[in-house]
Order: structure tokens, then C-alpha cells, then sequence
């Protein structure tokens, strides 16, 4: 694409960004309907128990409208594998469990109604470590998974080899073999979850206005759990206040908005409090993950032997799947020649994990990326110099079958490993109480969607008006990452039409063609390629017409000014170009409508196959300097630089980078929810540390551009990319500036102050978990 | 005047976006409520009812406070700011300028709490002829959580405004 870009690759502030500014943008929170009722939602007590429930005082209650329990309703379980139940009948299996549900005149009747409710609980002793689910006596913990493919208490598992992992383990020169542990991090969106739902008793139709980001799977999820058909069902996406992968599985609290709108012939909405977003709220999972892995003595990488139990905990959601995502990195981030990864779901009486921004890669990263140091270690080899030699080609096909067309990673590395070189050239900070370290983490993920449902595709249809105004209606949503932009940027940089005269429609699944909804970042890529092909078909529309008015053969035509012109310099204007088509004989209108489906292909049943359209690369290099006597960890710099393919909007970019980045130093350093015997112990902002202006590092971003030949401008997907190799720096950077190491995060000042004494104990390193 | 009208309604005067209001209201009311639910400005935001979050800064008297903590009948008397009327209705308010320039706003669920936020910093310092570090700033947007940006161009903006350049 060698042509000269007009509005690709400039700054360009969000389109919704002066409705969101100016407290105009209507989220979820913010719907009324009329005699719309409030929805509130009683969850147990206990983690794991059995109960019986009387509801007869909640339904007395003045302007309570409808109460239901399991017993009232008659629908399928969800969740990615159907082992969810809406609403619990007879046991609860952990503490965000649902047990009944009220609607009323106000929030506040809602609130007290379920206090009216009397539940008996005989609380049982819940399993809650995975390693214990996993034992032959342990009970049976989620008795809805139908398929029974695997042994008890597991809920789904991976197996992956590629490579003779004897052979490469004898040519090993260096063996180092390691466990990981990590934590539960969850959204955090700030707005909190919220539905309504609003059921039309004439049409027998279901409206939704739901903050979902995976509308076309939510409608059909909804349907299969409410036993009505899909198309009866309309998802209306009200402005996200954050997404992250939280909103990428449907969740109990929306059927039953559903059902209770149906039971009252009125909308009903359902928004969390911020503690309920705490409990009820899907997490990122935590994980053991052991890892072996070896080098030969020139500091080649020779195998990876992986094992991974996933707290699955009481249900499936889509987060089961992230060994997907997982066994990438292990099999195929540095050339590897041989690697075996094992990966269980286990269930547990813990809230049930779901999918989070990095998709496991994060987990991954952090384990694969702390054994390289190790073997760096091992081989008295130089940190930079191990990855830079092991690093990912251009071209390359690994043993999973990536195939790697463009790849920016050792440019990535080589980018951050320069500008991360310490200015004072006598290197560390040597003060007796402040330690400064530098560590590198780079990280692959799918840059071009991601083939794990029947289609990865999405729809566009646009349409040209008489006045020259454009609409784009996409399949794909916008959840604040800035899409709706790109894909007007797109439109604007094809036709000429400035960003004021386009118009983007995303919200309706009664309007909008299908797409499989926002995640892998995926948007930029997959909707980018599908608004380009309709632009292709609306543009041999307008030059035909175009070679009629200017009387010159098609293929010349340069969109500029809104006009369309030959290469005499002749032009006529846009508009008038539609006007002609839509109204001299035979009529027509610029409506034109394309399906884009990425090359990527599912994978075979030993997960091989080049599963997405492109690969993101990226490399970070993050200074620290921690304090030995208090254990706190300030991180100075980090130093990103990413193969973004090509850069559309340097605006959008930087936020994502930045926004991405402080969740990962968030997830190193201070975020957790903290179970115990099942209960959330820090369900606020209190006591769940997010991090805030004040913590904000210095962050530099370099972009890579690849020019990926399968990307809208060459561009790939960008978005999770940022936090995934953030932790793994980091715990590498603490290592290197206090001589041992961590294996778990976060990073917290007791675990630094705890590995200190250790190893002033011990005169040497040793495993802190 | 607070007036007692029955035993747990209250009436209160006081100024809102500029327009002088009266009302009656339940003693206990919280003035996000008030202004939420009562009054129907949805643009200041619920992120945590708690304290922690920052999303439902007003400004009372230009200085910010959390909106879910704070009582309703404190109003009286007072200048009630909220994200509707922080600008003229015309054009924005340069600190929504800024923050929409400098790409400030992502999914923009923090974003009125933030432009309150910064206002009232941008009201004090001015007041206190003081011209603040980064780190004041910084410290300045504490109380405000933003999930998304990781706050960079939200500093960026901030400082753009009171600092008055670019
Ligand atoms: S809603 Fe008031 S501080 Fe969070
Ligand atoms: S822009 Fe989303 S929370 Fe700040």
C-alpha cells in the first residue's frame, strides 16, 4: 500500500468522546423504561450448602411485583459448557450463587423484599484448593456438566505435543524446572454489570439492552436458556463502561432479568452494587503451572514440558478455553523445538473464573518468561542475548503450525533492550536499601482473530446518501476500545468523506449483520477487512456511474475532496454521483453489503493449524527500584514495543498501551481477590488495590509495523497485548535488582521482605511461594 | 430555611447548574440519589456507592466532593455543579476539550468524576495562586479509579488546563 494516507496513522480523538465527556452517553445504568421495575438478587450465605427457602413475606411486601426461585422458572443451565444453573435449587455450590430474585416499584423495596426471604442453610465443608477436587474421595462438585469425558471434578482439559521432548531434553545443557502460582485478578470495570430486559407480551418478543460484547453468541445463549428462538430476541448494546473480557459470557443475572420481565409483562433491570461485582463477577483464573524447560549450551531453547491445573472454580465459563491461548506461548513464543503442554479445568466451590484481557497469557508469559532468566542463569548468559537468539522470524512456521508472515518480535526486543539500557553506565544503583533491576518480557498473541467458534467473521453493510453522508453498520461493538473511530478513519481515508459526514451504527443485533463480537482483538482486524470489502463493492458502484458522468474509464478514479476524479483533473462530486444512481433509470441506492471470514483455520484435534488471520508480537523492558527495608516495589520505566502491524490510530493506540500496561503492573503488584474458604475477603475498592494516577510509571511506546499483507493497512490486532508480558517483566526486574526470586504474584511487600531473609539466611536463592 | 415538613421529609434550597431549586426530600437522602434518581441528571456516575471510586464527583461550591457519601441536606444554601452544567452549554468546558483532545476517554464511565475532579483542582490552585508539580496533580486524582487508560492522558489533560499549555 504505497499510496499516501490521509487520516490513517493521525491522532484522532474518539468520535464518542464529546457525548462521554459531557455525561450524555447513556450506559446501562442510566436506561428508564417506562413502568420499568427494579430487579435485586438474593445470593447465598454460604459457599457450599443445601437449603430450603420461603419466600411467602418477600411476595406480601407493598410493591413487590414478583418473586421467583428455582422452582418458578423452567430453563436450560448456561455457561460454556451448560453446567450453570440460573437460579439454584435445592444446593449452592459457591458464594455468588443465586438462590432467588425480586422485582418491585424501587430499588429499595427490591433490597428489602430480600430480606424478607428465609433460607435455611445446612452449610457442608466445600473443596476449595483444586489440588484437593482432583483427590478420589473428594465429592462431586458441579453435578450439571452432562458430557462426562473426563475424569471427576474435571471440568475440561488440553493436551499438546509437538517435537521428540527426549531427544531435546538429552541435548540440554541446562535444565531448569519451576512452579508458578496465580492469582485471582477480576474486571474492575467501572461500571458496574446491568440489564434490562424488556419482554413484549403482544409480539412475544425480548428486548435486551445489555452491555454485552459478544451480542450475536448472547442472543443465542439467552435463547437456548429461555427455550425461545433467537430471533425473538433483540440485544441492544447500551454504552460499555468497560469490557476487558468480562461481558464476553453471559451470566445468570441476565436471564433472570428475562424471566422477570416475562412473569410481569413489565422492564425489569438488574444493575449490581459494587460489592456484588466483587463476588458475582467471573475472574481472571488463577493457576499452578509447572514448567520444565531446557537449553543447549549455545543457549538454544530445546523443550518445554508444561503442566497447568486451573482453578475452574463451581462453573464453565469461555475462560476454560484460554489453554488455547496458552499453548501458543508455550509452544511457539522463541523457536522451540519440542514442547508437551497439559492443562486442567478443575472445579472447586470457589466463584467460577471466566475470561479476562490476555486470555491465560498473561499466566503464561509470566511462567515462560521468569525460566528464561533461569536458564540465562543456568548458562551465565546474558538476559537480552538468550531472547534475542531464540527470538521469532519472519516466515517461520512453528511446531504448532503459526505461520508467522510478518513478525516484529526480535525488533520488539532489540527496540526495549536498547532503550532500557541503564544511563548510569556503572550499572545498578548500588544504595544499601533502594535495588534497582531491569527486566525483560516479551509475549505472541493472535493478531487476527481467532477461529474458536464456526465463524470468526463479521458483517458490514454501508450505506451512501444523497447528501454524501455515510453510515457504517457493523456487526462488530464498541466497548471503549475505540473501534467505532477506526473504522471511520477506514471509511474517511477510502472515499474522501470527512469523519463529520460518517456515521457508525453498532448496537442493534435487529439491524446489524452477524459478527462474533469483541475479543482476541480481534475488531480492528476481522471488521476493518469486512468495511473495506463493502467499500470495495459501494466504489465499483460510484466509478461506474463516475465513468458514465465523466466520460473516462473506470480504473482511473482518485476519491478526494468528496469528489471523485480522473486523471485530467475532471471530478464530480460524490453526492451528485449517488443522486445520479439513485435516481436516473434504473434506479438504485449505495447500499452495499460484505462478509469478511479471516484465513485462519480451526485447529486439528491435536491443536495444530495456523489459528488466526495474523500475530501480534511485543516485548517490554521495565526498571524497578525496590525498597529492602520496607519491600515496596516503585516501578520507574517500562519500555513497550510492539508489532502492531501498522499504526491506524496513534491516538487509540497509546491508550491502549497505557490502559493495558497499568493493569499489568496492577496484576504484578497489588491486585487480588483474596478467597478464603471460599468467601471474597476484599469485595471493594478498599481492600482490592487498583492502582491510581499516582502510581502511573513512565511508560515509552514503539511501535513495530510489520505491514501485515492480510491487515486493513497492514494493521494487527493490538488491544490485549500491552498487559500480557507487563507482570513477567517486572518479576523479572525484581529478581535482577534483589538477587532471588518470586514464583507467585503479586509481588506484594511481605513476599519481597520474606524472600530477603531467606536468602540473607540462606547465602543463596531459593523458591518463595 | 430548613423546614419540617413531616418527620423525615426535608425542604432545601439550593443551586444547581446554575438554577436556583427548591425541594422536599427524605432527611437520609444521599445527593447522588438526589441527583440521579430525583432529579434525573444521569451524567454523574455510580462506580462503587462507597467513596473509593471517584465516579460521582460534583462540585459544591467548586470544591469536589463524592457525591454517594455525601448528604443531601448538606446542600443547603449551596452551588451544586454537576457534569451538565460545567459548560456553558455552547462549548465545552476546556477541561473536556482537553480531555477529549489528548484521548483522555476510553469507555468514559470515570470521565465526568474526572472532569470535576480536575476542575476543582484547576478552581483551588488558581485560587491559591499556586501552580502545582505533576506529582500534586497526580495526588490531586487519587480518589478518581479509571480502568482503562491507565490515567496518562487523563494527567495529560489535567495538566494541560491548569497549567494552561499544551
Ligand atoms: S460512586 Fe462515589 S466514590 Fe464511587
Ligand atoms: S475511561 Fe473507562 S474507566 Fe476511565
Amino acid at each position: 500500500m504505497a499510496k499516501k494516507l490521509n487520516i490513517i496513522g493521525t491522532p484522532t480523538p474518539k468520535l464518542d468522546a464529546g457525548i462521554r465527556t459531557t455525561g450524555k452517553a447513556i450506559y446501562g445504568h442510566d436506561m428508564k423504561l417506562p413502568g420499568m421495575l427494579h430487579g435485586a438478587i438474593l445470593r447465598t450465605q454460604f459457599p457450599y450448602a443445601d437449603f430450603t427457602i420461603d419466600v411467602s413475606a418477600a411476595k406480601k411486601l407493598k410493591g413487590v411485583i414478583c418473586v421467583i426461585t428455582a422452582e418458578d422458572i423452567d430453563t436450560n443451565t448456561i455457561s460454556y459448557k451448560r453446567d450453570h444453573p440460573v437460579l439454584k435449587r435445592g444446593t449452592v455450590n459457591c458464594i455468588r450463587d443465586e438462590i432467588a430474585a425480586v422485582a418491585a416499584e424501587t430499588k429499595e423495596i427490591a433490597l428489602e423484599a430480600l430480606k424478607l426471604i428465609k433460607v435455611n442453610y445446612k452449610p457442608k465443608r466445600g473443596i476449595f484448593d483444586p489440588s484437593d477436587s482432583l483427590k478420589e474421595k473428594a465429592r462431586e462438585v458441579n453435578r450439571f456438566l452432562k458430557e462426562k469425558k473426563y475424569e471427576k471434578n474435571v471440568a475440561d482439559k488440553f493436551f499438546y505435543e509437538h517435537g521428540n521432548l527426549d531427544e531435546q531434553k538429552k541435548k540440554s545443557a541446562v535444565i531448569v524446572k519451576k512452579k508458578f502460582e496465580l492469582q485471582r485478578m477480576t474486571h474492575c470495570c467501572m461500571a458496574t454489570s446491568n440489564i434490562t430486559a424488556d419482554w413484549n407480551v403482544i409480539t412475544k418478543r425480548l428486548t435486551l439492552y445489555s452491555s454485552t460484547q459478544v451480542p450475536f453468541l448472547y442472543q443465542r445463549d439467552m435463547a437456548h436458556c429461555l427455550k425461545i428462538n433467537p430471533s425473538d430476541i433483540r440485544v441492544v448494546q447500551v454504552v460499555i463502561g468497560g469490557g476487558f473480557g468480562s461481558k464476553l459470557d453471559m451470566n445468570p443475572f441476565e436471564p433472570i432479568a428475562a424471566i422477570l420481565s416475562m412473569k410481569t409483562n413489565r422492564p425489569v433491570q438488574i444493575l449490581y452494587t459494587r460489592e456484588e461485582e466483587f463476588i458475582a463477577s467471573p475472574t481472571r483464573q488463577t493457576m499452578n503451572i509447572e514448567m520444565e524447560a531446557g537449553a543447549d549450551k549455545n543457549g538454544n531453547f530445546t523443550f518445554r514440558d508444561i503442566k497447568i491445573i486451573k482453578d475452574n472454580g463451581a462453573y464453565t465459563s469461555w475462560g476454560a478455553t484460554t489453554p488455547f491461548v496458552m499453548m501458543q506461548t508455550f509452544s511457539s513464543l522463541y523457536q522451540c523445538p519440542a514442547c508437551r503442554f497439559e492443562s486442567v479445568a478443575v472445579y472447586t466451590n470457589n466463584p467460577n473464573a471466566g475470561s479476562f484481557r490476555g486470555y491465560g497469557n498473561p499466566q503464561a508469559t509470566f511462567a515462560m518468561e521468569s525460566v528464561i532468566d533461569l536458564l540465562a542463569d543456568e548458562l551465565k548468559m546474558d538476559k537480552a542475548a538468550i531472547r534475542l537468539k531464540n527470538s521469532n522470524y519472519k516466515g517461520e512456521i512453528t511446531g504448532q503450525g503459526l505461520h508467522f508472515e510478518t513478525c516484529g518480535h526480535k525488533e520488539s526486543l532489540e527496540t526495549v533492550i536498547e532503550k532500557s539500557k541503564r544511563q548510569d553506565a556503572g550499572g545498578k544503583m548500588q544504595d544499601a536499601r533502594y535495588k534497582r533491576g531491569i527486566g525483560y518480557g516479551s509475549m505472541l498473541h493472535v493478531g487476527g482473530g481467532a477461529k474458536i467458534y464456526r465463524s470468526d467473521g463479521c458483517g458490514t453493510t454501508i450505506k451512501l446518501d444523497d447528501y454524501g453522508y455515510l453510515t457504517i453498520v457493523t456487526g462488530s461493538s464498541e466497548i471503549g476500545q475505540g473501534s467505532e473511530t477506526v473504522l471511520a478513519m477506514m471509511a474517511s481515508e477510502e472515499l474522501s468523506i470527512p469523519l463529520s459526514k460518517i456515521k457508525v451504527v453498532n448496537t442493534d443485533t435487529d439491524v446489524k449483520p452477524w459478527d462474533v463480537g469483541v475479543h482476541a482483538s480481534r475488531t480492528t482486524f476481522v471488521a476493518g477487512n469486512s468495511l473495506l470489502g463493502a467499500i470495495d463493492l459501494l466504489k465499483k458502484k460510484l466509478n461506474k456511474k463516475a465513468a458514465i458522468l465523466l466520460n473516462t474509464p473506470a480504473e482511473e478514479f482518485i476519491y478526494e475532496n468528496e469528489e471523485i476524479k480522473n486523471s485530467n483533473y475532471q471530478s464530480v462530486k460524490i453526492d451528485k454521483v449517488v443522486r445520479e444512481i439513485h435516481f436516473a433509470s434504473p434506479s438504485e441506492l449505495c447500499t452495499e453489503t460484505y462478509f469478511y471470514e479471516p484465513s485462519s483455520k480451526f485447529q486439528d484435534k491435536g491443536f495444530k493449524g495456523n489459528v488466526s488471520g495474523t500475530y501480534a508480537f511485543a516485548a517490554q523492558a521495565v526498571e524497578v527500584e525496590v525498597d529492602t527495608y520496607t519491600g515496596n516495589i516503585k516501578v520507574v520505566k517500562i519500555e513497550v514495543a510492539q508489532d502492531v502491524g501498522k499504526v491506524l490510530n496513534p491516538l487509540g493506540i497509546m491508550g491502549q498501551i497505557e490502559g493495558g500496561v497499568l493493569m499489568g503492573v496492577g496484576y504484578a503488584l497489588s491486585e487480588e481477590l483474596i478467597m478464603e474458604n471460599g468467601y471474597v475477603k476484599n469485595p471493594n475498592f478498599h481492600n482490592y488495590k487498583m492502582l491510581t494516577a499516582s502510581d502511573v510509571p513512565e511508560i515509552n511506546f514503539y511501535p513495530i509495523e510489520t505491514n501485515d499483507s492480510q491487515g486493513p493497512y497492514g494493521a494487527k490486532g493490538m488491544a490485549e497485548a500491552p498487559l500480557i508480558p507487563t507482570a513477567a517483566a517486572i518479576a523479572n526486574a525484581v529478581a535482577d535488582a534483589i538477587g532471588t526470586r518470586i514464583y507467585s504474584l503479586p509481588l506484594t511487600p511481605e513476599k519481597i521482605l520474606r524472600a530477603l531473609n531467606e536468602k540473607s539466611n540462606n547465602g543463596h536463592s531459593v523458591v518463595i511461594r | 430555611m430548613k423546614k419540617k415538613v413531616d418527620t423525615n421529609k426535608i425542604e432545601i434550597s439550593f443551586s444547581l447548574n446554575g438554577e436556583k431549586k427548591t425541594m422536599l426530600i427524605k432527611s437520609s437522602m444521599i445527593l447522588l440519589d438526589l441527583i440521579r434518581d430525583e432529579i434525573g441528571l444521569t451524567g454523574t456516575k455510580t462506580g462503587c456507592n462507597e467513596g473509593e471510586c471517584g465516579a460521582c464527583t460534583v462540585l459544591i461550591n467548586d470544591v469536589a466532593v463524592n457525591s454517594c457519601l455525601f448528604p443531601a441536606i448538606n446542600i443547603q444554601g449551596k452551588n451544586v455543579t454537576t457534569i451538565e452544567g460545567i459548560s456553558d452549554g455552547v462549548k465545552l468546558d476546556p477541561v473536556q476539550e482537553a480531555l477529549i483532545e489528548k484521548g483522555g476517554v476510553q469507555c468514559g464511565f470515570c470521565t465526568s468524576g474526572m472532569v470535576m475532579t480536575i476542575k476543582g483542582m484547576q478552581t483551588k490552585f488558581k485560587k491559591g495562586k499556586h501552580k502545582p508539580t505533576t506529582e500534586e496533580i497526580k495526588k490531586g486524582l487519587e480518589g478518581n479509579l479509571c480502568r482503562c487508560t491507565g490515567y496518562v492522558k487523563i494527567v495529560e489533560a489535567a495538566e494541560k488546563v491548569i497549567h494552561g499549555h499544551s
